[in-house]
Formats: C-alpha cells, sequence, structure tokens
C-alpha cells in the first residue's frame, strides 16, 4: 500500500512537471498552429537562471528558492515573448517554417548552454526541509514532490483565471476558437501571441527551476529530455486544449511510475505505446477539437 | 543568363553522370582543397570524410522522398536509419550469416517494421504525423539504452568483421568503403528519382498538394503515401548499414531525436522538394560539421575573449544560427538561391509555395 501511494505522489509531482512544459505548448499550438521545439530551452535557461541565484545567495534558504523560482518565470517568459517577437512572427502563418525556425534555435541554444556551463549535470542546493520526507498513510514521500504539485496547481489555477476573467485571456480563448474571425472583427491577435508566448516561457522557467530540484541537477539536456514527454501529454491530452494537457500529465507521469516500478523499467516505452493505442482510438486526443 | 529550368532533362542526366565519374576518380587523384578537405582527395582520412558526406546526401535524399515529395513531416526518420545500422551490427554479431545473406535478412524485418509503423502512424496526418514518428523514434532510443548486452547501450555497438569481406577492412580500403558510398548514392538518387516520376509518386505529390481532391478524383491516398514511407525508410536504412561498415560501428546518437533534425536540417538547409538541393545539403552540412569542429579545437579560437569564444567554438550553434537564416531569409535553401541566381529574379514564388504547402 505504502509502494502504491508513494507512487502515486510521484507520479503527480513529475506529471506537474509534464504540466509545466505542456501547458505552455498546448497553449501556443491551439492559438498560433505553433509546434514549439525550443521550449525546452526556456525551460533549461529558467533552471540555469534559477541555479546562479542560489550559487550567489546560498541555496539553503526559502528566500532564495522563491526568489529563483520568480527568476526563473521572468528569464522564461522574457526569452519566450522574444522568440515570438524576433522570429516567429516574421513567418505569419506559415507554420512548417515556424516549426523549422524552433527547431535551429532548440539547436543552437542547447549548444550555447553547452558552451556556458558545460556539458556535465550540475548539482543544485535547496532548503533542508525538500530534502527530507513526510509520512502518509505509511510512505515516506519526499516533500519536493510536494512543491511542484503545489506550484503546478497555482500554475493552472493562475492560467484559468487569467484566460476567464482578462480581456486578454477572452481574446486568447476567442483566438484558438476561430483566429481569422477575431481578426475580422478588428482585434489585434497578434499581441495575444506574444503574451501566450510568454505565459508558456514562464511556465516552463518555473519548471526548469522546479525540474532542478526534482532531478537534483541543472544540465544543458534538461529541457529537451522533458520536452519530448511534454508533446507526448500534448498529443495525449489534445493539442491546444489545457484542461486535456493537464489531465494527460497526470495519466501519463502516472503510468510511467507504475510501470517503472512493476514491470521492469518500461516507463517509457509504455507511455509510447499509450500514444498510439490514443491515435488510434481517438486521434484527437482526451479533449481534442476535431480536426 | 540561361535558366537552370530550360536545361533539358537529359542534359541534367549528363551533368549528373559526369559529376559521379569525377567523384568516383577522387580517390585516384590529388587534390588539395585547403580549408575544405583536411587533406589531399587520396588519404583515407579525407575519404573518410567525403564518404561520410555522401551517406548524408543519401539520407538527406531519402528524407527528401519523405518531406519535400510526400509532404510528410517526420521526426522519426532517424529510426529506420539506427534499424539498419543497428540490425546489421546485431545481426553479424549474434549469427555466423557473411555480409549479403546478413544484409539481406535486416532488410526484410525492416522493411515489415516500416510497414507495420507507417501503417499506424499514417492514421494521423500533420503535427499529430510528426509527433508519433518522434514517439516511435524515441522508443527505439530506449530499446537501444536499456538493451546493452545486445545493442552495447551507452558505448554503442562495435562492428564484428570476421564475416565481412576483407576489401571492405582497414584505414588501407576506405577508398572501397567510398565507393560503396557514392554507389548507395547513386542507387538512392534513382530510385527517388524513379519514384517521384511513378505514377504512384505523381499520386503522392497530388496528395501532399491537396488530399481532399485525390480522394474526390477516386484515389486513396493511403495507399501510396504508405508506399512513400516504406521506400524512404527502406533508404534510409541502407544508408544506416553502409555507416556502420564506414564508421566500424554505431552509438545511440543515431537513434536520438537529435539526429531526426540533423537530418532535416540538410533538407531544408539544400532546399525542400529538390533533389539535388538535398545531396548539396548533405554534403555542405557534413564538411561544414566538420570543418568547424576542427575551427572550435583551433588556437584562433582560443585566443578570443569568452564572449566570442564561447558561441564559435560550438559547431552545433552555428549551424543552429545558419539554419534559422535560412529559414528567415532564403526560403527554398541552396537549390532555391541558385536558381534565383541562375534565373535572375528575386522572387521565390515556387519554394515558397512548395514549403507552405508541404503542411
Amino acid at each position: 500500500m505504502s509502494t502504491i501511494i508513494l507512487l502515486l505522489i510521484t507520479g503527480l509531482g513529475l506529471g506537474a512537471l509534464y504540466f509545466l512544459v505542456a501547458s505552455g505548448l498546448s497553449l501556443i499550438y491551439g492559438l498560433m498552429g505553433v509546434l514549439n521545439f525550443a521550449h525546452g530551452s526556456f525551460l533549461t535557461l529558467g533552471a540555469f537562471a534559477g541555479w546562479e541565484l542560489a550559487r550567489r545567495l546560498g541555496g539553503e534558504s526559502w528566500g532564495t528558492l522563491i526568489a529563483s523560482m520568480l527568476l526563473g518565470m521572468v528569464v522564461g517568459a522574457l526569452v519566450a515573448a522574444a522568440t515570438e517577437f524576433l522570429l516567429i512572427r516574421r513567418l505569419y502563418n506559415r507554420h512548417i517554417e515556424q516549426v523549422l525556425v524552433t527547431v535551429g534555435l532548440a539547436l543552437a541554444t542547447v549548444a550555447l548552454f553547452e558552451g556556458i556551463w558545460g556539458t556535465d549535470p550540475i548539482y543544485v542546493s535547496a532548503p533542508a526541509w525538500l530534502a527530507q520526507t513526510t509520512e502518509i498513510l505509511g510512505a515516506r514521500v519526499p516533500n519536493d514532490r510536494f512543491l511542484l504539485i503545489g506550484a503546478a496547481v497555482l500554475v493552472l489555477i493562475g492560467i484559468v483565471a487569467f484566460l476567464r476573467f482578462t480581456r486578454f485571456g477572452l481574446v486568447i480563448r476567442a483566438g484558438v476558437e476561430n483566429r481569422s474571425m477575431v481578426t475580422a472583427l478588428g482585434i489585434d491577435v497578434r499581441k495575444a501571441f506574444t503574451v501566450v508566448f510568454a505565459i508558456g516561457g514562464a511556465a516552463a522557467g518555473l519548471g526548469g527551476v522546479l525540474a532542478s530540484h526534482y532531478f537534483g541537477y541543472v544540465s544543458p539536456q534538461l529541457g529537451g529530455s522533458l520536452l519530448i514527454f511534454a508533446f507526448i501529454v500534448t498529443v495525449i491530452g489534445g493539442l491546444g486544449s489545457l484542461a486535456g494537457a493537464a489531465i494527460a500529465s497526470v495519466i501519463v507521469a502516472i503510468l510511467q511510475q507504475f510501470a517503472n516500478y512493476f514491470l521492469g523499467g518500461t516507463g517509457d516505452l509504455m507511455v509510447v505505446l499509450l500514444l498510439a493505442v490514443v491515435l488510434l482510438v481517438r486521434p484527437t486526443g482526451i479533449l481534442g477539437k476535431k480536426a | 543568363m540561361k535558366s537552370l529550368k530550360n536545361l533539358s532533362q537529359r542534359t541534367w542526366w549528363i551533368v549528373g553522370g559526369a559529376i559521379v565519374v569525377v567523384a568516383a576518380l577522387l580517390p585516384l587523384l590529388n587534390i588539395s582543397i585547403p580549408g575544405v578537405l583536411p587533406g589531399a582527395t587520396y588519404t583515407p582520412g579525407t575519404l573518410q570524410l567525403l564518404a561520410l558526406s555522401l551517406l548524408f546526401a543519401s539520407l538527406a535524399l531519402s528524407y527528401h522522398l519523405l518531406f519535400g515529395t510526400a509532404g510528410m513531416l517526420s521526426f522519426g526518420h532517424a529510426l529506420y536509419f539506427a534499424l539498419g545500422a543497428y540490425g546489421l551490427g546485431i545481426v553479424l554479431q549474434q549469427t555466423e550469416l557473411t555480409l549479403i545473406p546478413a544484409l539481406g535478412l535486416t532488410l526484410a524485418v525492416i522493411i515489415v517494421a516500416a510497414y507495420l509503423l507507417g501503417a499506424l502512424s499514417l492514421r494521423v496526418t500533420g503535427i499529430s504525423f510528426a509527433m508519433v514518428t518522434l514517439a516511435f523514434a524515441q522508443a527505439g532510443n530506449v530499446l537501444v539504452r536499456r538493451n546493452p548486452s545486445l545493442t552495447g547501450g551507452e558505448e554503442g555497438l562495435r562492428l564484428n568483421t570476421e564475416h565481412i569481406p576483407d576489401f571492405f577492412i582497414g584505414v588501407i580500403n576506405t577508398r572501397n568503403l567510398y565507393w560503396l558510398a557514392l554507389a548507395l548514392l547513386v542507387v538512392v538518387f534513382v530510385v527517388v528519382a524513379w519514384f517521384e516520376h511513378s505514377r504512384a509518386g505523381h499520386a503522392v505529390a497530388a496528395t501532399r498538394e491537396n488530399e481532399l481532391r485525390v480522394r474526390v478524383l477516386g484515389l486513396r491516398p493511403f495507399g501510396v503515401k504508405l508506399m512513400a514511407f516504406v521506400i524512404a525508410s527502406v533508404l534510409a536504412s541502407l544508408v544506416g548499414m553502409v555507416h556502420l561498415l564506414l564508421q566500424s560501428g554505431t552509438t545511440p546518437r543515431a537513434t536520438s531525436a537529435d539526429f531526426t533534425l540533423t537530418i532535416l536540417v540538410i533538407v531544408v538547409l539544400g532546399g525542400v522538394g529538390s533533389r539535388w538541393g538535398a545531396i548539396v545539403g548533405g554534403i555542405v552540412y557534413t564538411l561544414l560539421d566538420q570543418r568547424l569542429t576542427a575551427l572550435a579545437g583551433s588556437d584562433a579560437i582560443d585566443g578570443l575573449p569568452a564572449i566570442l569564444r564561447i558561441p564559435l567554438s560550438e559547431p552545433l550553434f552555428i549551424l543552429g544560427t545558419l539554419f534559422i537564416l535560412v529559414v528567415l531569409f532564403l526560403p527554398g535553401g541552396i537549390a532555391g538561391a541558385v536558381q534565383r541566381l541562375s534565373s535572375g529574379t528575386s522572387a521565390t514564388p515556387l519554394e515558397r509555395k512548395r514549403l507552405e504547402e508541404a503542411e
């Protein structure tokens, strides 16, 4: 029983990470039809920014942790907005080329990070509480899982509230439904593009700082390895659906944890299998629009 | 100036044939191109690099069939390259078969695998297709890393030379491998050109332009798309097999998503939709990658201040940046630029249209 609880909560923690990456991917795809391969780099950069700050302030205090999370969000948001503004916008409505530009950006930035910070993982320090465990129904759960889950829930609530209660959110929701109609009504959707990229980048940057605490290290490859699972989550949840991304993150991560534990480390393969099954049965994903 | 387009089909084949003859003679000649090649053309090191660039050209051609002709954006093409390399390597290691039967056995398995995976992936189109192929390739990557007893794991698989003819073994025989790579490129080129000019090729190109219309005409896009997928995959696996022989082994990098992205970069760099572009892209990319790596380790770079040294010492950073610039400012890649220069116009409607409609 305690094993199952532990696997469930660890799965939720990993799912929270996936969600932080996939939420941005899904929003961006939903509004702009762009599959953002550079999203992993936003995450990695956020993680490195957080680590650099923690290194200077001393990583053991809570203040530093919160400051590094905020810095990760800001850096992710700025870089993402700049990417949209400088690269994506120039290729308006040419989706394949937009994807290609993000591919190039991903390759170039990972190489740049390797040049700056080296290829080896760098271990991070965190407040002592995060390294301890809490006992829940007999399972000893590492505390960083709770931080991840809490952050992801806050991000989910934040994005939903933003989409529901602000004017930008209204434009974005309408744009996801029917972009040409929104443009025809005289609203400049392009501002919404930048905002969506910034939100996605902020979530990814926060995800980067949290991922560095979940895995215990930062490396230039951090973003890329999470990105592939975030893609799978996005497709399973339905491209463009935030709720779908949230549900799929949890399903994928928990399946991965259970398969890794009970089926001899086959978690990654089971996730791919799940993707194949979902696409065969329901090609649009769990909550996706009709293609 | 006469437009390249006005040259007849036959002239092109003659020019191509002449280039192949010159390429075939290279190992017998003593030509040095400082800054491009590491040494004279008869030296094994240079031949190794040239053979590698020919292999990348073949691989790019096979991807051109998938992406340029059929309009299928696959993120899992590396899987079939890796299946060829690892498949042949494992068969040679685990069985007593000699090269040719081993090759045939691997090929048979790969055709079945490509057929099954292709049929499954082609249930979806567009971005979802890209994601499914990426996921399958990722599964391949996991399988290779998790089974070190069979694949050598992270260390990579070393070629078992016991059953390989002597003329493919050793540094001195690099030129035989070079000729093999050249022959493969010719074969791949002919197969791709033949497919593009066949009825199935026309049908698949029409599907790329407008799938609904092809359906309305009473054709079934699925069959021809699957055919293009299987042919491209088999060609990629052949390249993988020769790559295994050339490099005397293979590494898990061949299965990675990065490797597929590299192929995509090559095809876009050369020019989407152009066979010649894919070949030139493959050769330019390999030479550039090798030269940039040499540059990164040179003293000239070491002496620069950090802000210049760090980006310049990362070949992938330069290639990635170059790629972004090509996509932004040079639609149609190298082939498109050559065509524009030769026809003397700055308009690029053809390439732009092709890229847009490849979606």
